[in-house]
């Protein structure tokens, strides 16, 4: 289920390291198989990474299980919340999580810029990943000591504009209320899983519980990047691809579907609109105008 | 309008019908043209006469109406081409829709209908995908004919 973001720095360390990565496998509904989970994980796992929001499926995870499960064996758990921070509200000592990942251009920031949150006992542990200035403390010509948490870690000119962009896109949601954003996006998303439902055509993936306001779906006959410049013609902004998820699209045997995707500023109007331009597509593409 | 220059109704009369496809299972998968952004995909099979000239080209794969009706057209324009004919039309093709060339695709007979491509930059690449197939089939064929003559 995950992003090639939480695949490919995985693979690139099983290269250097020799380790091998195992993948918990989805159900049908695009839900996580738990049980699988259980019997994947042994006494030689040395870590999990999980993604919280499949930004395919739209699938909240239960990342608090995975991290229970995991810590029974003292196993650190690091969650990709790219998807879920700007709709979730997420409190990481509650979680438990040790390692939380996000990115600027998924809430309203920019983009090239993110967080990574780590318990302070584990960053203390970890030896620098990149070199550079800010990230020592004293250098001889003899070798060289590193600077506290966390300019250990930040190492060069940092990237100021986005910091500051990535600190006024928290604070806008925060002004927001993510609760209220939460409760909002919930509505809206149960109200466009019932509309989508009732399409015809249409394939529509992701459970029908526990979701956000993500929907991919395919429709017959119509390609997703013809669907996407369809819907752009109605200034509908979708997604198609394979979402950066090669290997999930190839379990739904699709080579890219399209995706739309909600935010607290969509309406009911507006999934009235876009379910009505799909429809529409359909005629478009399959018997001409 | 630009929508209505990309989806001319010739291009969807191919992308709903189109030419020349077929499953081509005999083609190994790594001769399986692919599109990184969008996972597209797609593969071609050139057959040659006696006097080796393209007496077809076969199309198989996975493309949206734009990507299906330029392989589609792209199978009947090439055929009875001679090999380096047809490799100068598809580089001539895939330089006019980069903007490599300013030239028109009018002498390219009905493929014309894509120019409205261009004024979408993204979806260039869905066009060309099954020319830059084509064109590595035709030069694997002109370097084996090259091994046979000597």
């Amino acid at each position: 289920m995950e992003h090639h973001s939480n695949i490919i720095p995985w693979q690139l360390l099983a290269e250097r390291t020799g380790c091998i990565l195992k993948f918990i496998p989805f159900t049908e509904q695009g839900t996580l198989d738990m049980d699988a989970f259980r019997t994947l994980i042994t006494d030689r796992t040395v870590f999990v990474g999980i993604i919280h929001v499949s930004n395919v499926f739209g699938t909240e995870n239960d990342v608090s299980a995975i991290i229970s499960e995991a810590h029974k064996r003292d196993i650190p758990v690091l969650v990709d919340g790219a998807q879920s921070i700007p709709h979730i509200p997420i409190d990481v000592q509650k979680l438990d999580c040790d390692f939380l990942a996000f990115s600027g251009h998924k809430m309203y920031g920019p983009m090239g810029i993110g967080v990574l949150y780590g318990k302070e006992n584990i960053l203390e542990t970890m030896p620098p990943f990149m070199g550079g200035g800010e990230m020592i403390r004293s250098v001889k010509l003899s070798g060289s000591t590193w600077n506290d948490l966390p300019w250990k870690f930040e190492a060069g000119t940092p990237n100021v504009p986005g910091a500051l962009g990535l600190a006024e896109a928290i604070q806008y949601i925060e002004n927001l209320g993510i609760e209220e954003i939460q409760s909002y996006e919930s509505l809206l998303t149960e109200y466009t899983l019932a509309k989508f439902q009732k399409l015809k055509d249409v394939i529509l993936y992701g459970p029908e519980k526990h979701r956000t306001g993500v929907f991919s779906f395919t429709q017959s006959g119509i390609h997703p990047h013809d669907m996407a410049q369809f819907l752009d013609r109605f200034g509908i902004a979708i997604r198609a691809g394979h979402h950066c998820a090669q290997p999930l699209m190839r379990k739904l045997h699709v080579s890219s579907t399209s995706r739309a995707s909600l935010a607290f500023y969509n309406t009911a109007e507006e999934i009235d609109f876009l379910v009505d331009k799909i429809q529409a597509a359909g005629d478009y593409f399959n018997h001409g105008i | 309008m630009a929508f209505d220059d990309l989806y001319q109704e010739i291009i969807l009369d191919h992308a709903r019908h189109p030419r020349n496809k077929e499953h081509l299972d005999f083609i190994s998968e790594d001769l399986v043209f692919e599109n990184p952004t969008c996972g597209d995909s797609v593969k071609v099979a050139v057959d040659l006469d006696e006097k080796e000239t393209i007496s077809r080209v076969r199309f198989d794969g996975d493309g949206c109406a734009i990507s299906t009706a330029s392989a589609s057209m792209m199978t009947e324009i090439l055929k009875g081409m001679a090999l380096p004919e047809a490799l100068k039309t598809a580089a001539t093709f895939m330089d006019i829709m980069t903007g490599d060339s300013d030239a028109s695709l009018e002498d390219l007979g009905e493929i014309e209908a894509l120019e409205g491509v261009r004024q979408f930059p993204q979806r260039v690449k869905c066009a060309t995908l099954p020319w830059h197939a084509v064109e590595h089939t035709l030069q694997t064929l002109v370097k084996e004919k090259q091994r046979n003559t000597g």
